[in-house]
């Protein structure tokens, strides 16, 4: 990625609440070091920044590694990895459960294997509150309560008793994104939020995932592999192949993409608008592997 | 000629007192050699209506008639060597302690075909697949290697219609690119009859002419893909599925939440 800033980086460039230079998390293996991501660099303001990639390309571990929830074997280096002004990779453990939750969020794909399966939602919502705020049982029921008003289920007393296995999947994710917003963070990393829902529900959350980025100036990393939804939803795409960026674009431009992976990639997207006979594979290049 | 042939076809599920009509009255023709689509969300029955067809549901009732005859609801071997079904996520239709020759040798055995080896040859040939990968086991493919495995395993029969269900779901869009390339050609090729589920509406724009909007257990219209795209579907659930799919959009979900909240989970009205 160029480090000189577009047009369409002043946002982030102004506040940047996460940044990132020169990332590198590798696995410790059995056989050697694998590296799943090879110097990545970006900064995140108070937008909706995508991360687009096939699996293994490295997009999830970027969101955990900004959260530090990689697993003991990750190695994570970097010049820079900073939310604000606090060094992530420098941050005490102590400092990194002040930040997480509280700061920074992190909405996962399945709610279903999120939450925990013997205690209410509503508890647990309350719960996320508890841990960073001193506050009466009672108050936190009560704010768990508006957070999920304000997500829009319709019954939030009756939903509050429901344990995860009673509610669907639409709903279990209202509740994560209520979980994660009510200690009110300045940072969300959406992991594929809307990846294992219906079309119609899929919509409803977005918007309310829209809302709440507008409404609390957040800055939001929404990581998915569905090209034309991140199109309509974010205002800056980050294209990555093996654990590099290749391509960092406007959604706008996201038709105007450049490097022959980012091409290659919504080429091979069967199209709503038009009817082809073959769909173009991807031929891969090993020089993509290298520095771009 | 029609291949598949379905009507009135329902199915209910539970016991007396918690009946649940997952099926309701079901009917839609395909031609023989067409690419019908199935789409709706999850519940609305399009997969219920493929397993009913392959003969997983047998308490199903009404009417489905395959090149003409009816079938019955029990299997019968005739049967799985003209229908076939390809399922969405290949770990689990895939046996784990099975190679790929031992999988695609089983359907031969039941049969009494023989000529075993040059038969996983050819269909091997016919997915992409190189002739080593037959002493893999699932775990040692790719998620496009193994899902090319699974539309083998159904070709091997040369059964004349294939029922696939999100075969491409699980997979990248690169990958996804492969496979729907691959059944293109095989149906080019053998002019076989495919009756494919999706919850991607791009995807069955890509590989169907008609399809069937379904919600609820009951199909919504059968449209041309396009008619749908064009704007010119008469349901307006189907209209707002096409929508919903295409972009995101602010007003478009307050409309679905206010239609929701309105019809009682379904979506009606213009």
């Amino acid at each position: 990625m160029s480090s000189t800033p577009r047009a369409s980086d002043a946002a982030a460039v102004q506040a940047p609440l996460i940044e990132a230079r020169d990332l590198r998390v590798a696995f410790q293996m059995q056989r050697g070091v694998f590296q799943a991501i090879r110097g990545v660099s970006f900064s995140l303001g108070r937008e909706k920044l995508a991360i687009v990639g096939e699996s293994g390309s490295g997009k999830s571990t970027v969101g955990r590694a900004i959260m530090r929830l990689n697993p003991p074997s990750a190695i994570v280096t970097a010049e820079r990895l900073t939310f604000k002004d606090v060094d992530l990779l420098s941050a005490s453990k102590k400092e990194l459960r002040r930040l997480r939750g509280r700061h920074i969020s992190m909405i996962m794909q399945d709610p279903k294997y999120s939450l925990n399966p013997v205690a209410t939602v509503g508890e647990q919502i309350a719960e996320a509150y508890r841990t960073h705020h001193k506050v009466s049982s009672r108050e936190a029921r009560e704010r768990a309560l508006t957070m999920l008003e304000a997500v829009q289920i319709r019954s939030p007393k009756r939903v509050y008793d429901l344990y995860p296995h009673q509610v669907s999947g639409g709903m279990g994710q209202r509740i994560m994104i209520a979980m994660m917003l009510i200690s009110d963070p300045e940072v969300l990393i959406a992991d594929e939020p809307t990846s294992a829902l219906d079309v119609t529900v899929r919509l409803q959350i977005l918007a309310i995932l829209d809302d709440m980025v507008k409404e609390r100036g957040l800055g939001m990393i929404f990581i998915s592999h569905d090209l034309n939804l991140v199109r309509s939803f974010c205002d800056r795409v980050i294209i990555m192949y093996a654990g590099r960026i290749v391509e960092t674009v406007a959604a706008a431009d996201l038709d105007n993409v450049q490097h022959p992976y980012s091409r290659g990639l919504l080429n091979s997207l069967p199209r709503l608008d038009q009817k082809r006979d073959r769909l173009p594979v991807i031929q891969r290049d090993d020089s993509w592997l290298e520095a771009v | 000629m029609t291949a598949i042939s379905v009507k009135n076809l329902s199915i209910v599920f539970g016991e007396e007192d918690n009946e649940t009509k997952v099926l309701d009255a079901v009917s839609f023709d395909v031609e023989k050699g067409e690419v019908f689509g199935l789409v709706g969300e999850s519940g609305s029955g399009k997969s219920t209506v493929l397993r009913c067809i392959a003969g997983l549901y047998t308490h199903w009732t009404g009417e489905i008639r395959i090149d003409g005859q009816p079938v019955g609801a029990q299997l019968t071997k005739e049967r799985c060597r003209k229908i076939q079904m390809v399922f969405q996520d290949p770990y689990g239709s895939l046996h784990p302690k099975h190679t790929v020759q031992t999988t695609l040798a089983a359907p031969l055995r039941i049969h009494g075909i023989g000529d075993i080896d040059r038969r996983i040859t050819e269909v091997l040939r016919d997915v992409g697949l190189a002739p080593h990968l037959r002493f893999r086991y699932p775990h040692q493919l790719s998620g496009g290697q193994r899902q090319r495995v699974a539309i083998a395993r159904a070709l091997i029969l040369r059964p004349s219609i294939l029922l696939l269900d999100e075969p491409t779901s699980a997979l990248d869009v690169s990958v996804q690119a492969e496979v729907l390339n691959v059944l293109s050609d095989i149906r080019d090729r053998e002019g076989l009859t495919y009756l494919l589920v999706s919850h991607d509406l791009a995807v069955i724009g890509h590989m169907c002419r008609r399809l069937a909007v379904m919600q609820q257990g009951l199909i919504e219209e059968v449209v041309d893909y396009a008619d749908l795209s064009g704007g010119r579907a008469q349901q307006a659930y189907s209209r707002m599925l096409f929508d919903a799919s295409h972009h995101y959009d602010r007003s478009m979900a307050n409309d679905i939440t206010a239609a929701r909240q309105a019809g009682g989970g379904t979506i009606h009205g213009a």
